[in-house]
């Protein structure tokens, strides 16, 4: 009950003009089941910062066992069992985490500045600037997602890294568009033009007064982007495009293709189970923070 | 309204030629010289120079891209570079069998998600509409993939219910090949659309001529199957109607992974031996379907919905 009391508090005694920010973590808050996701988010993101550190799973290459020993528990190593060289799958599980997380970062840090920076510039000026940005999205949506996406990761070569530009160059669209109706909706309202009127630039006008007030809108969009980030790279990996000579989820359930028929599910489930834990927290803090910051559902 | 089509149609031309433009760009600029891909290691430089007149890639990038322009007014991709076929015709092959594979999962989910976020809506707010609601969200989740490994691994290869991997086109033997494709998309795509479709018939049901409905004595089923799956029927075709050319190589890891001789596979085969025409027509021809489906998407929108202006 000590929780209800210290969430329910904040809401009686709210200062009267708490910010969006404030009053969508004291809702966040109160969704359990939202705020036990951002806290698997959060340890996804520390183990991928661990592996990026060398503290964990750096040496996933090494052997730890014989060729497919199933799961066991005398070892954390051997949870999962090993793989056809005899490498520990949880440790590869563990890489593949921060292979995941690593592309649905860089692919959103990539997507998000474009499509903001485009939808801002279309949404805001109008005329001829909209015709062409509107033109140009408008002809890479027309394009079959994965048709692209492949076409995109054999030119640049194999790699992480064509994977990151691909997805970022891909992804781009969705947040353009949004952020382009935000805008035109915006640069009429009042406030924009009191600031006009005070004597505001265009610049000005556009990061400093319009931009923080859809920001919320980057940030839902961000969430559901780092999802499609993840599963698009798995896919990749999987095809043989993504990444080379460590290991993937999608690379591990490469691998495990012919593993089944053995009967060694172990690599199969594993990568599955790290993916689907992941991808399901990220949805639902993706849904959360939909309902907590967009106003229209308050 | 002839007026409004022949509009949308002069602007598909703008928006087809930044797809010809940026597929060039991709292959022929950013991308690598095919040719080197094509000769393999052993290659004389004379035998690499008469493979790239042959092929026009030594001409000036302006007249390349005009030979890309003609190819696409012409539906002549010229031959693939790995099987030495017409591509347009291994297109053709390619389309029906990925069209049979993905066309019965697609209409399954379409009425199973459509029957079901009726049902959710009918139960909003109680525990049955969170159960359904939660198990669509896992179902999205987890990767594509393992459905279609444990799929196959259980179903096909323990029960011994479908053929393993395979396909034959032909006609009692073809429903033995498509099955377990059909479950595996079922399982893969309704918990997405029954979370859309729930969306819309929740909409609709706040609306206020639902109200007026409710207030004038109609029963809940009367209000829930005249009033709100009719109207939300037009969202719910619109979004329908625009998934059916993605049909085609939305299947491609299923294709893939069962050896099913569909686009989906003919892509990824093109993908791993860099067979440039094969990718590039099939781009071209997917995405003027996927314009030509949008275009009818938007005159079926201004058809049943008289408050869409056919600006």
């Amino acid at each position: 009950m000590s929780t209800i009391s210290t969430v329910a508090a904040p809401v009686s005694s709210a200062p009267l003009g708490r910010s969006l920010w404030g009053d969508a973590w004291v809702r966040m808050k109160r969704d359990k089941i939202a705020m036990a996701s951002l806290g698997v988010v959060i340890f996804y993101f520390l183990l991928a910062i661990s592996v990026k550190l060398g503290l964990v799973a750096h040496n996933w290459g090494e052997t730890v066992g014989k060729e497919y020993q199933p799961p066991s528990l005398e070892n954390w190593k051997l949870f999962f069992g090993t793989d056809i060289f005899g490498r520990s799958v949880v440790m590869k599980t563990i890489y593949g985490a921060y292979i995941s997380m690593t592309v649905g970062v860089v692919a959103s840090l990539i997507a998000i500045p474009i499509g903001v920076s485009l939808g801002a510039i279309a949404g805001y000026f109008g005329g001829w600037v909209d015709d062409i940005i509107t033109w140009f999205y408008t002809t890479i949506s027309n394009i079959p997602g994965i048709l692209l996406l492949l076409s995109m990761a054999l030119v640049l070569g194999k790699g992480l890294w064509s994977i990151n530009i691909a997805l970022g160059v891909t992804y781009w669209i969705g947040t353009c568009r949004l952020i382009r109706g935000e805008f035109m909706k915006h640069k009429e309202r009042d406030y924009v033009q009191a600031a006009r009127s005070l004597g505001a630039g265009h610049t000005r006008r556009i990061f400093i007064h319009i931009l923080p007030n859809v920001f919320h809108i980057i940030i839902i969009n961000f969430s559901f982007l780092f999802v499609a980030a993840i599963k698009t790279e798995v896919i990749l990996s999987y095809l043989g495009l993504g990444v080379q000579g460590v290991p993937s989820w999608g690379t591990m359930i490469d691998e495990s293709k012919l593993e089944l028929a053995r009967g060694v599910w172990w690599q199969l489930t594993s990568a599955s189970i790290a993916m689907l834990i992941v991808v399901l927290a990220l949805n639902i803090v993706g849904d959360a923070l939909r309902d907590c910051l967009d106003p229209k559902l308050k | 309204m002839l007026n409004y089509i022949l509009r949308r149609i002069l602007y598909m031309v703008p928006i087809l030629f930044g797809i010809a433009l940026i597929v060039f760009l991709l292959f022929n600029v950013v991308g690598g010289d095919p040719v080197l891909l094509m000769v393999g290691r052993h290659a004389t430089p004379e035998m690499i120079q008469e493979l790239r007149h042959e092929l026009g890639l030594d001409r000036a990038l302006i007249y390349q891209f005009g030979d890309f322009l003609k190819q696409i007014a012409t539906f002549d991709y010229g031959r693939s570079f790995s099987t030495k076929q017409d591509v347009m015709q291994m297109i053709l092959r390619a389309a029906p069998v990925s069209f049979v594979v993905a066309a019965p999962g697609f209409v399954i989910t379409i009425f199973l998600a459509i029957g079901l976020s009726l049902f959710v809506a009918f139960w909003r707010g109680t525990w049955i509409d969170k159960i359904i609601v939660i198990s669509c969200v896992f179902l999205i989740s987890a990767p594509s993939l393992a459905y279609i490994l444990f799929g196959q691994y259980f179903l096909a290869y323990q029960m011994g219910w479908f053929p393993i991997s395979g396909f034959d086109m032909s006609f009692p033997a073809v429903l033995s090949y498509i099955g377990l494709p059909m479950i595996i998309w079922l399982v893969l795509s309704v918990g997405g659309e029954l979370r859309f479709f729930r969306t819309v018939m929740l909409d609709e049901i706040n609306q206020d001529y639902i109200r007026t409905a409710r207030s004038k004595g109609l029963s809940e089923r009367v209000v829930m199957f005249k009033h709100v799956l009719k109207n939300a029927m037009i969202p719910i075709i619109t979004s329908v109607v625009i998934e059916i050319p993605l049909l085609i190589t939305g299947s491609l890891l299923i294709e893939n992974f069962f050896a099913i001789p569909g686009m989906g596979s003919q892509l990824v085969d093109a993908v791993n031996t860099s067979d440039l025409p094969v990718i590039k027509a099939q781009v071209m021809v997917l995405s003027m379907l996927y314009m030509i489906f949008n275009l009818f998407t938007d005159i079926l929108y201004s058809l049943v919905d008289p408050r869409v202006s056919l600006k």
